[in-house]
């Protein structure tokens, strides 16, 4: 396996510990404002439910609602394009700007634009993109990805914002004050608000019923983009879509309680058709949803609305920081997704967890994602992609638990195990023993303590 | 009723005490148990790996030895939750030899009998022989470890996730031991970081999150760590006494099963 892997990411995360624990109680901290939210609403469970069967029914009937959808935005006057892969979206973004000459965009939170890796490619061709969401903004400056699909910056702390913020916009050296800072970065946002002729923006909600669509932001970013520039371009990906607007009534409710432990975002606006003189454009994303929707085990994590509840509560997660992923959603949801976009290079993922089942648990739409862990383990080993090491210990110990004989007349209690045993193999660079000391091997097993005393 | 009891293979050769208590309650309420000398493992630790292809072997030779009991008992949830979860029968008259791969859809109705009929030793107590009455003393302060597959798999007690009526099996059975102090802890239901395999394949993490988890126990002064699976208690003991610290963990059969 390369460098490049979850285990060995997540070691050197680990080599800061003080930082680990603030990591930790940062997320455990939106976690409880999560807890406390939900607990608010005694149907909560209902909402649950409800959730997962809209959307199942959705994922069953994807096409259907897709091309109601792209007549009714259509009957709008919206311009619906539709998109294979990244590429192509890419490609349908950067003709639209260059059919109208423009060279500078504003860009609202959308996680679909970074695992199409839009910003580079845009930038590549001479567009500049300023990514307007404060904290995407931030890791912008910083040249680095969100680690986390709500919190881009969760893993920055004020003092290294105020380092950034002083390097790139010219705050005072030392000023990190939220609220100072925050000015700051408003100011900053305005002057591109306003220059700019183009603005992009994600998806929450697609409505087939209606054919508009609904943006969550809590900073109003997405609809200051859009309300000021010529063209708006908003880019989903194909699984997005609900059948009707009154179901938003059971998503929004469940939407940001699960991310941030709010009662629902600050704006949740509807857009449905441009306003006069404005163009508004959709973009369908396909980009492995359809492969991924063939795949009968792990289709249902298309239901995602990617509130990253799953993220806050991951033991794993808060431990290892978003980056430890290597892909643009991290988390236990983008380990399960993650794999579907490229298996050899995401085998990691599906083994960075410990099922301990908290994901699926806080899940609003009731994804399955620990199962799916286990699942996209048995499919990567099936398709190769384990270690040769591992492959052998795996015979080797599956021979001697299927075989009594050989189990019993291994040695002295405990001593094959501490050989032999995943979790005390001593192969000289003894991973347990590293951080912990290893169980003292009893007198007699069990069996041999039975045999004696029982028969 | 005929009981067979299935000791876990890290159980038996490194923790035979939870096996002898586990025997020891089994017995104190009437089951008739037999402890069948040819098990070895549910298969866990290669399913969780990726290869339940692997498990053929271990799940033939689990059918073979536990079919024929009206029970099977186990004191670990972790293990329950695999065979109930992921046994299958293959038909097979005696077990796989090395590497033998077979698919994962073949299935029997003794396999199905052997997923219903296994309890984890809890479950048993308070849903089976529903245990009222524990006579046995533990005079200490003790936090309790909810293991996750125990208590998310197979629902010993309500996960804070949810919203919905709080109650626990393990909790109830404990508060009749005499003398015992349960203690609060800030993170009532947070995982260990043990994972099987994953406590090495991701040793940094996972050493981390046990040495969290055993901190709450120590802020809130346990003087011991019980819980229904060794496998979680084996890597808080290894970090409990890598740090020379005087609190021990003890499975929760030694605590039903002690006299203080």
């Amino acid at each position: 396996m390369s460098k490049k892997d979850h285990a060995s990411l997540a070691d050197a995360f680990n080599k800061d510990e003080p930082r680990v624990d603030w990591h930790d109680k940062t997320l455990w901290f939106i976690r409880e404002k999560r807890d406390r939210a939900a607990q608010k609403v005694p149907e909560w469970e209902w909402l649950r439910s409800t959730a997962s069967a809209i959307k199942d029914n959705v994922l069953s009937n994807l096409s259907e609602y897709l091309t109601q959808f792209e007549a009714q935005a259509q009957r709008n006057g919206v311009v619906v394009h539709w998109a294979a892969d990244a590429k192509e979206h890419n490609d349908i973004v950067y003709g639209l700007l260059k059919k109208h000459g423009v060279d500078r965009m504003v860009k609202s939170k959308s996680m679909l634009t970074e695992e199409c890796h839009l910003n580079e490619f845009l930038s590549e061709q001479g567009i500049e993109v300023i990514d307007t969401d404060l904290g995407e903004r931030v890791v912008q400056l910083a040249g680095e990805p969100p680690s986390h699909i709500v919190l881009p910056c969760i893993h920055k702390k004020k003092e290294e914002i105020g380092e950034i913020f002083h390097e790139h916009l010219g705050t005072p050296a030392g000023n990190a004050d939220p609220q100072f800072l925050t000015h700051a970065a408003r100011l900053h946002l305005r002057e591109k608000f306003l220059t700019r002729r183009a603005a992009l923006t994600g998806v929450n909600f697609a409505i087939a019923e209606t054919g508009e669509f609904v943006v969550c932001t809590n900073e109003g970013n997405a609809d200051m983009g859009a309300h000021l520039a010529d063209i708006h371009i908003a880019c989903m990906g194909i699984e997005k879509l609900i059948p009707l607007r009154e179901h938003l009534g059971v998503f929004l409710r469940l939407l940001t309680r699960s991310a941030t432990g709010q009662p629902v975002t600050t704006y949740s606006s509807h857009f449905r058709r441009p306003r006069p003189g404005q163009e508004m454009h959709v973009v369908l994303v396909d980009n492995g949803r359809s492969r991924h929707l063939g795949r009968k085990d792990f289709r249902n994590s298309l239901k995602c609305i990617r509130c990253a509840a799953c993220f806050n509560t991951c033991p794993v997660y808060r431990r290892s920081g978003g980056h430890s992923y290597h892909t643009a959603v991290a988390g236990p949801i983008g380990s399960i997704l993650s794999p579907n976009l490229d298996m050899k290079a995401y085998s990691d993922l599906p083994f960075a967890s410990t099922l301990c089942g908290s994901c699926s648990n806080v899940c609003p739409v009731k994804i399955d994602i620990h199962e799916q862990l286990y699942r996209w383990r048995q499919v990567i080993v099936q398709e190769g992609h384990a270690p040769a090491a591992k492959k052998m210990a795996m015979r080797t110990m599956s021979w001697v638990l299927s075989n009594p004989s050989v189990y019993h007349t291994a040695g002295k209690a405990g001593r094959w195990f501490m050989l032999n045993a995943p979790f005390t193999v001593n192969n000289g660079l003894n991973p347990w023993w590293k951080g912990r000391d290893m169980p003292e091997a009893p007198k007699e097993s069990f069996g041999q303590w039975y045999k004696k005393n029982r028969k | 009723m005929r009981v067979g009891l299935f000791i876990p293979c890290y159980v038996d050769q490194l923790y035979p005490q939870v096996g002898i208590a586990t025997l020891h309650l089994l017995e104190k309420y009437g089951c008739e148990v037999e402890y069948p000398a040819d098990q070895t493992c549910c298969g866990q630790p290669m399913a969780n790996s990726g290869f339940e292809h692997l498990t053929q072997g271990c799940n033939d030779l689990f059918i073979q030895n536990f079919a024929a009991y009206d029970y099977i008992v186990c004191p670990s949830g972790s293990c329950t939750l695999h065979i109930k979860e992921h046994l299958h029968g293959s038909g097979a008259e005696g077990h796989g030899g090395p590497g033998t791969e077979k698919g994962g859809q073949l299935d029997t109705d003794e396999a199905a009998g052997v997923r219903k009929k296994i309890y984890e030793l809890v479950e048993f107590l308070t849903d089976i022989l529903k245990v009222e009455n524990i006579e046995a003393s533990f005079p200490h302060k003790v936090g309790l470890h909810q293991s996750c597959h125990g208590q998310r798999g197979l629902k010993l007690a309500q996960m804070t996730e949810l919203v919905a009526a709080p109650f626990s099996k393990p909790e109830k059975l404990l508060k009749m031991v005499k003398g015992i102090e349960l203690i609060d802890l800030s993170r009532k239901d947070e995982c260990c970081g043990f994972g099987g395999t994953f406590c090495v394949a991701e040793e940094a993490v996972s050493v981390k999150m046990g040495k969290d988890r055993v901190a709450d126990h120590l802020h809130h002064g346990a003087e011991y760590i019980t819980g229904a699976d060794m496998s979680c208690l084996m890597h808080m003991e290894g970090i409990l006494r890598r740090q020379k610290s005087s609190v021990r963990v003890k499975h929760i059969a030694e605590i039903l099963d002690s006299k203080g």
